[in-house]
């Protein structure tokens, strides 16, 4: 299948608003966790506006595959998609981080609509996912529940436990997506804790390891739909991405992995992110 | 409504937990939602009862107990029921992040069914002892924690957990427990202590299998000329506010058993109460006296710890000799 044309412009186009939106979400929070929402926008947005199967007016509909953020510092970066899908007003984006404001840092699943899972705690967000897989299966729920996980959570223990018992489970309707961006708090991935020959290890662990670069929509699209057949083996995706990924000023720089934004730097940042949209356009 | 009721004739030779497996097997039979979770202890913990009848509903994560508590929390989004079940100081422990996050603050409707809790374990040493669980478990916002005085009373928890949306952790011990109740028809209600004994001298509050200790020991007191009334305290959160605030209105005087620390569990839990009455009242608090346990069979460690029946009526005769001064004695130029 993959993506034709209209539906890859139109993917790259939406990940261009979203970035700059996503942008303009941090200006208004006070600061966030800009580097790691913007290496993970074009997976978001794949998932979103191509591949989940979700009703806006039915929020918590049974049937609705499930999308886990177990990077769950991102919701700057993944509350954007949530409001400009229709779950609530975009307007509410304004009052991010504010007090009494249902958005803030780590986003709650009992007051943003849309979201399955409250997460932010890191190395849980695979488990909430096998467990909503194994009950739709249970139930014979066709739904897939996909799973975004960022690589430096992969540091936790508990993301082990839990790719064991999706592949002992043979759980394929978890997409497991692993936004390898190699960037963390305290530096590289590489330097902090050590994660390669980090494909061997999802593999070691029993799953079919799809390494594709996760700012090409296109590729995306093949690992996904390739995740979406798997049968007896679980699919795990590692997404080859930049932290900061479409802002050249903090592109692939951990130190952005929290930073804030002026109206400044916002016109900048959207400028730069406009220059990189139309140079890694396809013809 | 789960319809489901149990008399010793059931209960003949099961432990504790045998009863949590029977119970939640006949909870599956009627409803296809319930599932059991373990961590490589679905024989000990006995919700591996499940697998006779129902092998497709339940899941062994292997030694894994983070992992557990986040499959169960997804479980319950997709629409299940999910007991979950591996030993106390691993559930309210090892697996804590989770079971707060995932399933707490989420609000799941997970019921957390831990085992081998408190020095239930005695031989196992502080690795496997749990003192510490109650005292985390009722500060988790949105969680229900019941502490179960025997077979039949866990049968009733094991219901209202069922019964009543949302988390639950329920704390059991290992083996058996001397029973109390002779069917589960005796009035249990979540959030309301059971009386025991009635009295107006004390009140003595126990929860666990510190219930049996209590119900002896007024037994005693009551040949030494002292009524004390005895209420199972066996919901920890919601606590039983009013029947506190009686027994200090009626009473002056409170102990509280439990097999736990003695900060943060039951006796805490009735402290706050009592002082936010506001009302004269001497407490002791028997329990574990902060202090990792020496390894032992329960009934011994119980009784180097105080906690016993002859522990507890040492406490009551040692209580009633302290002089209560009543609010009128103060002099309030001082203040």
């Amino acid at each position: 299948m993959g993506l034709t044309k209209e539906e890859y412009l139109a993917l790259e186009n939406k990940a261009r608003e979203l970035r700059k939106l996503t942008i303009d979400t941090v200006m208004w929070a006070n600061g966030g966790h800009i580097g790691g929402a913007l290496s993970a926008t074009d997976i978001l947005t794949i998932l979103y506006y191509k591949y989940m199967n979700i009703d806006v007016a039915n929020p918590r509909w049974e049937e609705r595959d499930r999308f886990i953020l177990s990077k769950g510092h991102i919701g700057v970066g993944f509350a954007p998609v949530l409001a400009d899908k229709g779950f609530f007003d975009k307007e509410m984006l304004k009052t991010y981080n504010h007090t009494f404001s249902k958005l803030g840092m780590h986003l709650d699943r009992n007051k943003v609509v849309g979201l399955d899972a409250s997460t932010g705690s890191l190395g849980h967000g695979l488990s909430i996912a096998l467990g909503m897989a194994l009950g739709g299966r249970l139930q014979e729920k066709n739904f897939k529940t996909y799973c975004l996980l960022g690589d430096g959570e992969c540091d936790e223990g508990s993301v082990w436990e839990a790719a064991m018992a999706i592949a002992h489970y043979k759980a394929t309707n978890v997409i497991t997506i692993i936004d390898r961006n190699k960037c963390m708090i305290d530096g590289r991935t590489e330097d902090v804790m050590n994660l390669e020959p980090f494909a061997d290890k999802w593999t070691a662990f029993g799953f079919d390891v799809k390494v594709v670069d996760g700012h090409d929509m296109y590729a995306l699209a093949d690992a996904i739909e390739y995740a979406l057949a798997a049968k007896d083996k679980p699919v795990a995706i590692i997404a080859d991405t930049f932290k900061g990924c479409g802002v050249a000023d903090i592109q692939d720089n951990y130190q952005y992995h929290y930073a804030s934004v002026n109206a400044e730097t916002g016109e900048r940042y959207k400028k730069q992110i406009d220059e990189y949209h139309d140079s890694r356009l396809k013809n | 409504m789960a319809n489901l009721n149990y008399t010793m004739l059931d209960a003949e030779k099961m432990s504790t937990a045998e009863y949590y497996g029977k119970v939640l097997c006949d909870l599956a039979a009627q409803d296809k939602r319930v599932v059991g979770l373990s961590a490589d202890l679905a024989k000990s913990t006995k919700i591996g009862a499940l697998a006779k009848d129902f092998p497709d509903r339940i899941f062994n994560l292997g030694i894994a107990e983070q992992n557990m508590m986040g499959v169960a929390a997804g479980m319950a989004e997709a629409g299940l029921i999910p007991f979950a079940s591996t030993f106390a100081i691993f559930a309210s422990m090892r697996a804590l992040d989770q079971f707060h996050t995932d399933i707490c603050y989420q609000n799941m409707n997970v019921k957390v069914i831990a085992t081998h809790a408190g020095l239930s374990f005695g031989q196992a040493g502080s690795t496997h002892h749990c003192t510490e669980d109650i005292g985390i478990m009722r500060t988790m916002a949105n969680c229900r924690v019941i502490v179960p005085a025997d077979g039949m009373e866990t049968a009733n928890a094991v219901i209202a957990a069922y019964e009543n949306d949302g988390p639950f952790y329920i704390r059991i011990n290992r083996g058996y427990d001397m029973p109390i109740y002779k069917s589960t028809d005796y009035g249990f209600q979540l959030g309301k202590a059971v009386q025991m004994a009635e009295g107006t001298d004390l009140t003595i509050i126990a929860c666990g299998a510190c219930v049996a200790r209590a119900v002896a020991a007024a037994k005693e007191l009551e040949a030494d000329g002292i009524r004390a009334r005895v209420l199972n305290m066996h919901t920890i959160k919601p606590i039983d506010k009013e029947a506190i605030e009686k027994a200090v209105i009626d009473t002056k005087r409170i102990i509280t058993v439990e097999d736990h620390n003695i900060i943060g569990g039951l006796g805490s839990a009735v402290a706050e109460t009592v002082t936010e009455l506001g009302k004269a009242c001497v407490m002791r608090k028997l329990g574990v006296p902060d202090t990792y346990s020496i390894i032992g069979l329960h009934e011994d460690l119980m009784s180097e710890y105080g906690y016993d029946s002859n522990g507890i009526v040492k406490t009551a005769h040692e209580i009633m000799g302290v002089q209560i001064e009543e609010d009128n004695d103060w002099d309030d130029d001082d203040f």
